[in-house]
This record gives structure tokens, sequence and C-alpha cells, in this order.
């Protein structure tokens, strides 16, 4: 195993910004009050509550910080979103659109009310991943209430155009929800300039903990709660507050407001740096998504006639921690829906590999990653019945 | 989420190659799931004396390849037949659930060698006669 450790597989996990990691201790035991009590120690996690609401109000520029409701993490904030919405909303109409290279956790809540007597419009997207504003005006019926497009891919970086998307959901009465898990804390993000609707974010994915996470809910769109109970955030998510979380998730927000742009600027280098080293070094290689529309901290790149799995265990013996669209690393024998939405091939999408970048990534170890990279490639190859003979020598 | 033994075999894969004049070819699995492998073998008086292997696919699938040219290297053509799944996973020390039906082809491509080797003996006797 080698000594040398390289993580660059930050979509699966990030870790917590140590100024974030202090801003919440007090909060795991000094602070222990509920917020919802009327007395003093009550009252002392409100003011920490609500001055976290604050700071997320402010990274996404809401009109108000009461458009803020915390849940537990991106896949809760989808499905009150989406589930929430359209049940609240259903005498308006029953169609829904997303796109066909959603997460997970829109695509299955999705999937799940077209059970419910809800028609789903699945939108294709271009090579890139591109939804195309056409084809989502073509879709767009009297009955379509809801429109949910992410704001970026973090499978291959593609950030859709999504104030072009919102002037045309406007057109009709439908709202628009917009999943930025990826993107958020990356680029910045304006609800009202952009005219989104309701709002996906979490915190890890912006150096914050785990199991946190919140839903932006512009005033006057309604929905209804996935969990009834006391009544907590307006009602709409009951259940005593993850205070230490919560904090933690609004320092990382503040950070995020302060950092991001100079950030984004290093890793921009960074990923190009990676990504030209890459795809120039080997044949037949190839970068998924766009070149430059594509999120600061995205390379994702394709390497055919080999499988993911086994260039992630070669990596990993080298001590570089990557991802990949491959089914053999997933529950399914499918490859990415992702990378077969874009038009790859099977086993095109099966040959694709992510890293992405994060906050400790030096060029150095970008440098590191390019060096083994073609090796792993070439043992490969030899070993993979589909290479072309002029490969082997 | 793989043993040594699977991680071992990944690493330094047992007789990995073509043999250009293979008496026996046998392929299985889709590039489609992710999984493709071909066994070449040569055979002398009804024993394996030699088989090479070359895969398409994850860690599990190289490592039941190279694992399944060994276990059937110099056995009978009989022998070589009883290999099943189960023992080419089980002499790995196991393999993820996941990986146990598809990535596990290696002793269904070995199989389909001896049968293409006995295909071919048969088609060169109806030639001769």
């Amino acid at each position: 195993m080698s000594t040398k450790r390289v993580y660059m597989d930050h979509t699966a996990g990030k870790p917590v910004d140590q100024r974030v990691v202090e801003a919440m201790l007090p909060y795991m035991a000094a602070v222990y009050g509920n917020p919802s009590s009327l007395h003093s120690f009550g009252q002392e996690a409100r003011q920490a509550l609500e001055g976290s609401r604050a700071k997320i109000a402010e990274l996404i520029n809401a009109e108000r910080k009461e458009s803020i409701i915390f849940t537990s993490g991106a896949t809760e904030g989808n499905n009150m979103a989406i589930k929430g919405f359209a049940n609240r909303n259903r005498s308006r109409g029953t169609h829904i659109i997303t796109s066909s290279i959603e997460h997970m956790s829109v695509m299955n809540p999705c999937k799940y009310l077209s059970t419910k007597d809800f028609k789903v419009t699945f939108l294709p997207v271009d090579q890139y991943g591109f939804v195309g504003p056409e084809n989502l005006e073509k879709e767009l019926t009297d009955e379509t209430i809801l429109v949910s497009i992410m704001y970026a891919n973090g499978e291959i970086g593609t950030i859709e155009p999504i104030k072009e998307i919102s002037q045309i959901v406007h057109k009709k009465k439908a709202v628009l929800h917009v999943d930025a898990t990826a993107a958020v804390g990356q680029v910045p993000i304006d609800v009202q300039a952009e005219g989104i609707d309701l709002l996906t974010i979490s915190s890890n994915d912006m150096y914050g903990p785990k199991g946190v996470g919140a839903l932006y809910i512009k005033k006057g769109v309604a929905i209804e709660p996935l969990i009834h109970g006391g009544g907590q955030e307006q009602g709409l998510r009951s259940g005593t507050e993850n205070l230490a979380g919560i904090v933690g998730f609004g320092k990382a927000a503040e950070i995020a407001k302060k950092e991001m742009l100079t950030e984004g600027e290093r890793l921009i280098k960074l990923r190009d740096r990676l990504i030209k080293g890459l795809v120039g070094a080997v044949p037949y290689s190839f970068l998924n998504g766009h070149s430059t529309r594509r999120l600061p901290n995205n390379v994702a790149v394709r390497y055919s006639f080999i499988e993911g799995e086994s260039m992630l265990l070669s990596l990993d013996m080298l001590g570089v921690a990557a991802s990949s669209g491959s089914a053999c690393t997933a529950k399914t024998l499918e490859p990415s829906h992702v990378l077969r939405a874009i038009g790859l091939k099977h086993e095109e999408a099966h040959g694709s590999l992510l890293f992405t970048l994060g906050r400790q990534n030096t060029e150095e170890e970008a440098d590191y990653v390019v060096g083994v990279m073609p090796n792993i490639v070439k043992r490969l190859r030899a070993m993979s019945p589909l290479t072309p003979k002029e490969l082997k020598e | 989420m793989y043993t040594e033994k699977v991680m071992e075999h990944f690493k330094n894969p047992r007789n990995m190659g073509e043999i250009p004049d293979a008496d026996g070819v046998g392929t299985v699995g889709n590039p489609v799931c992710g999984d493709l492998m071909t066994i070449y073998i040569k055979v002398k008086d009804n024993h394996l004396t030699d088989i090479k292997f070359k895969t398409f696919g994850c860690g599990a699938a190289v490592a039941t390849s190279s694992m399944v040219t060994e276990l059937a290297k110099g056995k009978t053509l009989e022998e070589a037949l009883k290999i099943t799944r189960a023992d080419v996973a089980d002499e790995l020390g196991g393999l993820p659930p996941i990986k146990m039906h598809c990535s596990n082809l290696a002793a269904d491509a070995l199989h389909a060698a001896i049968e293409d080797y006995y295909k071919k003996q048969k088609a060169g006797k109806e030639m001769k006669k």
C-alpha cells in the first residue's frame, strides 16, 4: 500500500472545516436548551438557530431568512420539495417535469409520484448534459405544476442554464425546484436573480457536518410537510432541531460566501491541469461533460476498453481516492443513468472515472495522479479483450 | 470490500494473455454489464496443458479469471468441467454478494472454452470421414 494519500472524492464526502468544528463545539454540550422553550436556555439556542438561518439565506440571497427550512440533508430536501409541493398543489395540475440526469433523490420521488396519478416527464439532455430550454418549453402545459432541474450535476460537472429555464417555467403557472446540492458553496447562487422557487442545499457539500441541509421555499409557494409532529420549522419540518449541526452549517455557509470566488479560481486551475494531464497522456481518453461550463471541482474522464472499478482499485493501491460511474461500484448492474443520458454506450460509461477536488488538494497531488494514470490504463488495457491490436505494444 | 486473496490476484493475475493457436476459446459476459471474459486453452492427452485469460471488468472479474486458470491448469477436461462458480469464489475467500452473480463468470468461460474444444474435435473428425 502506498504511503501517499490523495483524496479526490469530495462529491462523496467532504472533511468538516476546522472553523466549523470549533463553531459547533459549544452546541454539543454548553448550549443545550430547546429552541422552542421560552426560558433563557431555550432562547440562547433559538438565537443560534436563527443566526444560522440568516447565514444560509445570505449565501443564496433569499429574500428573508424565514424562507429557509432546515432538513436532515439533500435527500430530505428534494423529497420535501417534490412530494410536498405535488401533494399540496394536486388540485392545480398533475404534471411534473424533471431531467434525466437528476440525483436519485429527485428521480425516485418523481417515479413514486407517477404511481400516485401524477404524470412525470423526464427531459433528455444533450451530449454535455445540458437541458435544452426549447425541449422544456415543448413539454410545459397548463397541467404542469412543478419543474425540477438540478443546478449542476456532480457526476459530469455540467452547470445548467437555470436562469433561462426559470424564465420558461414562469411563462406558465409552474414553479421551479432546483437541486443545488452539488453546486452550493462552489458557485454563487442567487435565488432571486435566477428566479428559483424551491432550492435544495446540503451542509456537507460546503464543508459543514453531514446530516444537515435546508430547503429554500420562496414566500407564497405552498408545500405539505413530510414529517408531522410538534410543528417546528413553521410546521413544515417537525422535530427538535439538530442545533450543533445547524450552527456548523451556518458557519460553513459564512465561510463559503467569503471564500468561494478565490477558491473557485484556484480549483478551476487545478481542475484544468488535471483534465489536460489525464486526457492528453493516453489515447482513447475523453472528458465527460463540458470543458468550461462545469463545476470548478469536477474532473470526469473516461478511458475506452477498461472498466471503472478496476481503475479505482488500482488508484487506491497508489493512495488515490476517486469514484466511478461503473455499475460495479453501485448496487445495480446498470451503469450510471447520467452517463447513459449523455449518450455514452454502456461500455463507455463503465470506463468512467470521477475525481472531485477540494480545499486541501494541491498542484503536486494533481501531478501525482496524472503521473500514475497512464500505467494503470496500460496494465488494464493489456488485460482487456476489447483493446484494439494497435494499442497492445 | 474484497478479501486479500482477491486483491492479490487482481494485483498479480496468473496466466493473463492470449494463446494464438488455442485448441478452445470461450467468451462469456457482455461489455454492457461491465464484464467480459475470454479463456484460451491448450489440450494434450485430455489434459489442460496451458490456459490463459483476457478480461474487461471489475476487480472481482479479474480475480476470478485469474483463479479459474490456476484451478484448471493441468487438470483433465472432465475435472475442469466440474469446477463451479462457487469453487472459484470459495478459493478467493468469498466475494461480495453483488459480485456473486455479475462478475463471477470465469467458470462459465472455462466451460465454454472446453465446449469449443469438443466442438472443434468433432468437426475435425467429421472432416476426416
